[in-house]
């Protein structure tokens, strides 16, 4: 594997403009993606995954919102210093994105084929006939069959998965090094969400592709991802290998999600869920965001925000009392 | 391409549609009060006469069969002598439609190349001084009725700054053009206002799409994201609203063609309704009951090429 991380996230911030000023929506999030590996991001509805995902394409929704903080470092460029043009550069050309629904996510009057085509003319400089033949290539890589033909279908023309499957193709046009997935699968059945993700390992396998995997199912996560990181109200929990997180989840907040899987239940018990409800941007508790709902909080989780602490090689967690090994060594 | 399939029966909706207008027009026309004959004669007419005007034009007959003898005509090519023009209807209708046809044909065209680039100046700088201004203009341009904006046109342009005619119809084609610039422009402003309006709604909801999203996740540029994704997306709605307002438009042309004496369809109704020239006004009625099918037959086929999606 190559030196270094391809993406280098530290210390982001995005924030919404309130009148009473700037309001974390992600604070403080870190993390890094390696080359040719996948990045499970899971979390709660709301615990600010998409928004993460959206400010490392400089492509925050609403003027109201801003990344305050921190650097998103690709290869050896920091993206939070690009202008504008130098940014759209970056976007489909190194960092591609797809995203849950891809039936609201093309554009329903353009054939498939021109909308591969448009952005291999605009990154590439390329011919008319030339980025056509290029399109038709990209369709043939994510296992559309017929792709002459395909190219000059409408997206209302493609069944749920191959549908899925040129979105994929759409956003891998100019070959990026990075895609950045935003729940791709969870609208799927589970058959095609299989096709998706083998496609995806594929791709990985075949291209060198990085990826960021948003989800909320563990489920697909332990089947595909690398490493995983935990968000939770805007902050991340936990992050590490996968094996270790979901062997030995150290936060309170990742234990609960894995015993609240559905695959997690023996036969017979009750599957168990996470009490409570995730905060909200204006109503964000104190010290620990967890501590409402966390089983093991104590006084200080109420009043002092945990450090996001190495708790094994490569694994850190958020967490004053961490569960598993080690917990007898925290304060 | 079985898409356009409905081009080769659609037309064939016409015969109801004409055989339905022409009942019922003819049946209206006829029960406006006041007799043609003695429209035509003035007010010297003797009795004899008015009976022999009567008799001439089968005005004397029951009135279904007046419509048989009506609908005999009209598979002979004829619609019926006009009282006034002496001359079958359809001669008349023919010299009349050209003029109608620019008025109505021109406000569309003008209305568009207004609307298309105020929506998008709108649309793209929204909450901007740009964008109030053209918000301003839709707002005005519908708060104006049609005779009102002619006649102020027509102190502007032709009174004040005395470049263009007040009234009339040109020989050649550059003079046609040149009488019809201010009488399109008076039918052009409310359509382009509220052209203007629906377009920009539709182009901001279009901005805020997710596949919008999508397009600038591929670092497209503004202008790309705008003209070729947002834009083709905005048009079905726009076109709808053509074809439902066509008409308003038809019935517009009818007053701006009294304000600009333009020679046209809705002149000629207007004189064939004073006159109680029956076969005059029947016949105009369904050339635009005609002409509204036809149109939004043409809406039909473009919002198919616009949107691949519709299937009619
Ligand atoms: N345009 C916006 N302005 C202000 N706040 C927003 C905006 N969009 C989202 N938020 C807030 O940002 C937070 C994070 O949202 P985000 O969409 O990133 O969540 P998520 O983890 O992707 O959730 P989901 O699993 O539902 O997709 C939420 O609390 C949401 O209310
Ligand atoms: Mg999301």
């Amino acid at each position: 594997m190559s030196a270094g991380p391809v993406l280098s996230v530290r210390d982001l911030t995005v924030s919404v403009a309130r009148d009473e000023g700037w309001r974390p929506i992600v604070d403080g999030v870190s993390f890094d993606l390696q080359a040719g590996q996948i990045l499970g991001l899971v979390g709660e509805s709301g615990s600010g995954k998409s928004m993460t995902c959206r400010a490392l394409m400089r492509l925050l929704p609403g003027a109201r919102l801003a990344i305050t903080g921190g650097s998103i470092r690709l290869g050896e460029e920091e993206l939070t210093a690009l202008d504008e043009a130098a940014m759209r550069k970056v976007r489909g050309g190194q960092i591609g994105m797809i995203f849950q629904n891809p039936s609201s996510h093309l554009d329903p009057v353009m054939t498939i084929g021109a909308q591969i085509a448009e952005t291999i003319r605009f990154h590439q400089g390329a011919s008319r006939r030339e980025a056509m033949r290029q399109a038709i290539e990209v369709l043939r890589q994510v296992g559309i069959p017929d792709p002459t033909a395909r190219a000059g279908s409408y997206p209302h023309e493609f069944s749920g998965g191959m549908r899925q499957r040129a979105m994929i193709a759409v956003a891998l046009a100019c070959q990026p090094k990075v895609l950045i997935a935003d729940e791709p699968t969870t609208a799927l059945d589970v058959t095609v969400q299989a096709q998706i993700l083998r496609l995806l390992l594929d791709l990985r396998d075949s291209k060198g592709l990085s990826i960021i995997f948003i989800t909320h199912d563990l489920g697909v996560v332990s089947q595909t991802c690398d490493s995983i990181a935990v968000m939770y109200g805007g902050r991340l929990a936990e992050l590490g290998p996968k094996r270790d997180i979901i062997r030995a989840a150290r936060h309170p907040y990742t234990a609960g999600l894995i015993r609240c899987q559905p695959g997690a239940a023996a036969t017979g018990t009750y599957l168990e869920t996470i009490p409570g409800q995730p905060p909200t941007v204006d109503a964000m508790p104190s010290g620990c965001r967890f501590h409402p709902r966390c089983p093991r909080a104590g006084e200080t989780c109420r009043e002092h925000q945990p450090a996001f602490i190495s708790v094994d090689l490569g694994h850190r967690a958020a967490c004053h009392f961490p569960e598993g090994p080690g917990q007898e060594a925290a304060r | 391409m079985h898409r356009y399939r409905f081009v080769l029966y659609r037309p064939l909706q016409l015969i109801p549609v004409l055989f339905g207008i022409s009942v019922i027009t003819f049946v209206l026309v006829r029960s406006i009060p006041g007799d043609p004959a003695r429209v035509l004669l003035g007010p010297r007419s003797t009795p004899d006469a008015i009976a022999r005007i009567r008799a001439q034009f089968g005005l004397d007959e029951p009135l279904w069969v007046q419509y048989l003898y009506f609908l005999k005509n009209l598979f002979h090519g004829e619609m019926g002598k006009s009282i006034l023009y002496k001359i079958d209807v359809l001669k008349v209708l023919t010299t009349r439609i050209e003029p109608t046809l620019v008025l109505v044909f021109g406000a569309v065209l003008i209305a568009l190349l207004l609307a298309v680039p105020l929506a998008a100046l709108s649309a793209r700088y929204k909450g901007r001084l740009a964008d109030h201004l053209v918000r301003l203009f839709s707002t005005a341009g519908l708060g104006f009725p049609p005779f009102w904006l002619g006649i102020m046109l027509i102190i502007l342009f032709s009174v004040v700054l005395d470049v263009l005619p007040t009234s009339g119809y040109g020989r050649d084609f550059g003079d046609k053009l040149h009488h019809m610039i201010l009488p399109c422009l008076t039918m052009a402003l409310p359509l382009a206002a509220v052209l203007t309006r629906n377009l920009r709604a539709a182009m901001l909801a279009e901005l805020a799409s997710d596949q919008v999203v999508a397009v600038r996740a591929r670092g497209l540029p503004e202008t790309i994201v705008f003209w070729r994704h947002v834009l083709p997306n905005s048009l079905v709605p726009a076109i709808n609203l053509l074809a439902v307002n066509i008409g308003w438009l038809i019935g517009g042309s009818v007053v701006i063609e009294s304000v600009f004496a333009v020679p046209g369809m809705g002149q000629l109704l207007v004189r064939g309704i004073f006159t109680r020239d029956y076969m005059v006004v029947q016949g105009v009625a369904m050339v635009f009951a005609c002409a509204s099918v036809l149109i939004n037959f043409l809406a039909d086929i473009l919002t198919v090429a616009v949107d691949p999606r519709v299937r009619l």
